[in-house]
């Protein structure tokens, strides 16, 4: 059914936003609880081996300290499986660190011991007395060295239709045969989410088996259930709070050290207990992009048809969590290729576990796909937007059917025009402007349209408002606002009417907000929900009014405090009368993909990226001038919100290509970069203007809404675009990111 | 705009030394009977006698209101706030100086409130994120971020509309260029920077009070 749509598509302002400008909007650390306690992390200094003393004593005499909680004193904790014996995990990894519960340290900076005290400088004083004696092993953290040790996942062995399994298709020899190709490598390396927020955590033991968690994660229904698992206590009693979280862009969908140690610690002195990591401990327990190192082969026809790829990847994992991602999917769907194959593998080395970072996998994979195409298009003398062009997709080539939309043509042609694609010239080097050298490059992002179940449930009130609630989060994109627009189309009410409330497990449960699939989901199981409360209405209508008894749902509508009917003026109802029975306007809706769609179709969203950079002649310095970033995602909900979450992927993307760099001191097996001084983002100086534009064009295979998603393809194709960009200026192609000027001079 | 503490409030630096005085002289007595007070430490009594050197007096203005306080002398303003005086809209970014989401007004000038310790403010007016608007009336600068939406996550946004506000008043809101040079003090890794950049160029050229 077609909803009127007044607020979907609008520019409306965000509706935390008031909180967000005034400081009233709580992020996890910022929640008051009498008696609070202040827990501070004390890491190892050695990347491998075992403890073999510890010294807490002065630490434990340090005024107002509560505790010190380390291997030696922990309390067990139930759900702590030894290694083997968790049939979810590879049984030789032993899945999510068990944090104090053995002497044995798996990678520099691992939690040794939890300091509790009564104030935060307290704690951390006594922290810093804390003294560990090691028996240290030879670790591995270079990823160069540890890649002839890459093996294949384990969920790969297991299952020979895993994406990360080996996959060919055409002929397996058609690269030896072909006599217009390349072959090279290109590095990502690791790269830190470094969200504004450091990870924080307030645990209260509201009782000895009801635990209430104020928790920065990105899912509050996994973080309920991995430590109600941990605790071996019923769902319901572990609450999990998460209503504003600062930042994420993935290293909020893994449960970390630092949560159980919370959790160990606020038991052990029976007190709440606010732990938030500094911003070291950031960049060492939390996550990360994985190092990944690619090898791509890319052979072609004279006339611009590729004819075979193969796309290698070894990604770097812990020892003990197999950590995978989508490194190769774009490779295997994005361009006409009759022989193709991918091979995915990772390397495990003495490090934290990775976790998927903005545009995951994908990111990383598109960063050798685009840069390929760019090397091979200049190989054929082509535009290589021509090139991509003669190498369309009119239909999925990975499954063989047909894509459920795809309007990336349209995507080019409206980005060319809008970076000056014309101006660019095809040989490399040929303008310059004083002492800056001028160049144009492009990158393509696709990622899958992903649709999971939610459940929401909605009530209108007898004040006329409609509360709508679920358990997904808000990290940052406007999910609330993007709801409420939703469910204002959906209720026929005013924005005013609707409250939208998120990020709490006892809400009615959804998935994480990751992997773009946020609005496909939970919102369409608000407009499900929405339209089940109106039919809910005309049926406590239809008690007493006949006409609504037999009315048909669609006919229903709210207006001004009436329920009334479209094809009868005269049949109304107070919304009052109906709401009086405390409870009874109120429904609770699953909502999930229905038919056999995802199994017809190919379902993606798309995006489109025109960098215009100017390198510096004698510095090596590079200014991205002015982006360009377009995207076939579907039907936009909010145009100001999404543009904005658009115009952050490309910033995203800038730091990838040109400054983002984690750097493991290999000798110790510890990163020396370690905050914003050694480790880059972009700030303020260094974003150009960003031009966002959308097809706009609904996806109803999908969902009823049209939606696709943006988060992650708002990154996926930045570098490339950015790095083809660069060679295009300067004729020099750099294939290890991040392109710093020494790559450059 | 003061910067000297008011004169009948008990934060008297006069009075604040003779109290320090009498308390080391305590200490130094105590640590002249070694026996008893190791004894007294082991039975965590030292944390009594350390209580008394951990809080120091304080009197500050902020956001209009005075406090008479004491604070560990080790306590920055940044944690001063947001633990002490549970003002948690001052962020904590980094705890270097190095990302701006603590950014607070000390007698109007800008500074990373993690850089300084609370005790350093004695006497000093200081206004955070949750003393800009004039009430229930937004101050401008805050909306217009709403407006151009300055922010995504919204946990770097009051350093954000701190510096913002800032910055207009040091003159240096004059181009594009310019604020972005003057807030690259602030980072927004959800990467709203253009928005950010509009809201403060609206701010600016509408020429309201900031």
């Amino acid at each position: 059914m077609k909803m009127q749509e007044k607020h979907i598509g609008a520019s409306m302002n965000r509706v935390d936003g008031h909180q967000k400008v005034t400081g009233a909007a709580k992020y996890s650390a910022e929640y008051e609880l009498p008696g609070m306690s202040y827990g501070v992390l004390v890491g190892s200094t050695i990347a491998k081996g075992r403890i073999t003393g510890l010294d807490t004593k002065a630490a434990e005499r340090a005024p107002g300290v509560l505790a010190v909680v380390t291997h030696l004193n922990s309390p067990k904790v139930p759900g702590f499986k030894p290694v083997g014996k968790d049939p979810s995990q590879p049984a030789t990894t032993g899945g999510p660190l068990k944090v104090f519960s053995d002497n044995e340290i798996r990678f520099n900076d691992q939690p040794i011991a939890l300091v509790v005290a009564d104030t935060l400088e307290r704690a951390k004083h006594a922290a810093r007395l804390v003294r560990a004696q090691y028996a240290k092993e030879a670790h591995q953290t270079d990823m160069k060295a540890a890649a002839k040790d890459a093996f294949l996942p384990t969920s790969a062995q297991k299952n020979p239709k895993s994406p990360m399994a080996d996959y060919q298709r055409g002929a397996a020899d058609a690269l030896q045969k072909a006599s217009l190709k390349i072959e090279q490598e290109y590095v990502i390396p690791t790269e830190m989410h470094s969200p504004m927020e450091m990870q924080s955590i307030t645990a209260h033991w509201e009782a000895p088996d009801r635990l209430t968690l104020y928790d920065k994660t990105q899912g509050t229904i996994g973080t309920r259930r991995d430590f109600a698992r941990e605790w071996n206590l019923p769902e319901e009693n572990v609450k999990v709070i998460a209503t504003f979280v600062g930042g994420a862009f993935g290293n909020a969908l893994h449960s970390w050290p630092h949560e159980s140690a919370a959790i160990i610690g606020a038991k052990v002195v029976n007190r709440p207990l606010k732990l938030m990591l500094t911003r070291e401990q950031m960049f060492t327990s939390v996550g990360y992009r994985p190092y990944t190192w690619q090898k791509l082969a890319m052979s072609a026809t004279p006339d611009g048809k590729i004819t075979a790829i193969s796309h290698e990847s070894i990604g770097q994992t812990s020892t003990y969590e197999e950590f995978t991602e989508s490194t190769l999917a774009q490779t295997r769907m994005m361009y006409q290729a009759p022989s193709l194959s991918t091979r995915y593998r990772i390397a495990a080395l003495n490090v934290g576990t990775p976790i998927w970072m903005r545009g995951p996998g994908e990111a990383t994979g598109a960063f050798a796909l685009e840069s390929a195409m760019d090397e091979m298009a200049h190989l054929l003398k082509l535009d290589p937007l021509e090139f991509r062009l003669r190498n369309y997709t009119d239909q999925d080539p990975e499954r063989n059917r047909p894509w459920s939309t795809k309007y990336l043509k349209e995507c080019y042609q409206m980005g060319a025009e809008r970076i000056g694609w014309s101006q660019r010239k095809l040989e490399p080097g040929a303008v310059r402007e004083g002492d800056w050298l001028i160049g144009y490059g492009m990158g393509v992002g696709t990622f899958g349209a992903h649709r999971g179940s939610a459940h929401v449930s909605a009530q209108l009130l007898p004040d006329g408002t409609a509360v709508l609630q679920c358990a997904t989060t808000d990290i940052g994109p406007g999910t609330g606002t993007a709801m409420t627009q939703i469910a204002a189309d959906a209720l026929g009410l005013p924005p005013e009417k609707i409250r939208f409330e998120l990020g709490q497990a006892s809400f009615p449960q959804s998935g994480s907000q990751g992997g773009s699939s946020t609005v496909n989901t939970v919102g369409q199981a608000v407009q499900d929900a929405c339209l089940a409360l109106k039919d809910k209405l005309r049926e406590l209508a239809g008690a007493g009014n006949p006409a609504f008894a037999s009315a048909k749902k669609e006919d229903v509508a709210l207006a001004s405090g009436y329920l009334t009917l479209g094809s009868n003026a005269a049949a109304r109802v107070p919304l009052a009368d109906l709401t009086k029975q405390p409870g009874a306007a109120l429904v609770n809706v699953e909502s999930k993909p229905t038919g056999n769609d995802g199994q017809q179709y190919s379902m993606y969203s798309f995006s489109v990226h025109f960098a215009q950079v100017a390198v510096h002649v004698l510095t090596g310095e590079v200014r991205v001038r002015k982006l360009v970033s377009g995207a076939d995602a579907g039907t936009i909900i909010n145009q100001k919100t999404a543009a904005n979450q658009m115009k952050g992927g490309a910033v995203g993307g800038i730091g990838m290509a040109l400054m983002e760099h984690a750097v493991i001191d290999d000798r110790y097996g510890r990163y020396v970069t370690k905050d914003f001084a050694d480790y880059h983002v972009p700030v303020q100086a260094d974003a150009p203007a960003v031009e966002v534009f959308f097809v706009n064009q609904p996806d109803y295979h999908v969902n009823a809404l049209g939606t696709k998603g943006i988060g992650e393809i708002a990154t996926i194709g930045v570098a490339p675009a950015i790095a083809n960009a660069v060679f295009n200026a300067t004729g020099k192609r750099v294939r290890e990111l991040p392109i710093t000027p020494d790559k450059l001079v | 705009m003061t910067k000297h503490p008011e004169p009948d409030g008990p934060a008297n630096h006069d009075e604040n030394r003779r109290t320090f005085l009498k308390q080391s002289s305590l200490f130094t007595a105590l640590a002249l009977v070694p026996g008893t007070v190791v004894e007294a430490a082991a039975a965590k009594l030292d944390e009594r006698v350390a209580d008394a050197f951990e809080k120091v007096p304080l009197s500050l203005k902020i956001n209009g209101v005075k406090h008479k306080v004491t604070v560990e002398p080790r306590a920055t303003l940044l944690d001063f706030l947001r633990e002490q005086l549970h003002l948690t809209g001052t962020k904590k970014g980094c705890d270097y100086g190095q990302c701006g989401a603590c950014t607070v007004h000390v007698d109007g000038q800008r500074v990373n409130s993690c850089l300084s310790f609370a005790v350093m403010h004695d006497g000093q007016e200081i206004t955070t994120i949750e003393g800009l608007a004039d009430g229930d009336k937004l101050h401008p600068m805050q909306a217009a971020f709403v407006k151009h939406d300055g922010f995504q996550c919204g946990y770097c946004t009051p350093g954000q509309i701190m510096s913002a506000v800032a910055c207009v008043r040091e003159g240096r809101a004059g181009s594009e260029g310019e604020i972005r040079e003057y807030m690259s003090g602030n980072i927004c890794r959800c990467g709203a920077y253009a928005n950010i950049v509009a809201a403060i160029q609206d701010v600016k050229d509408g020429g309201q009070k900031v």
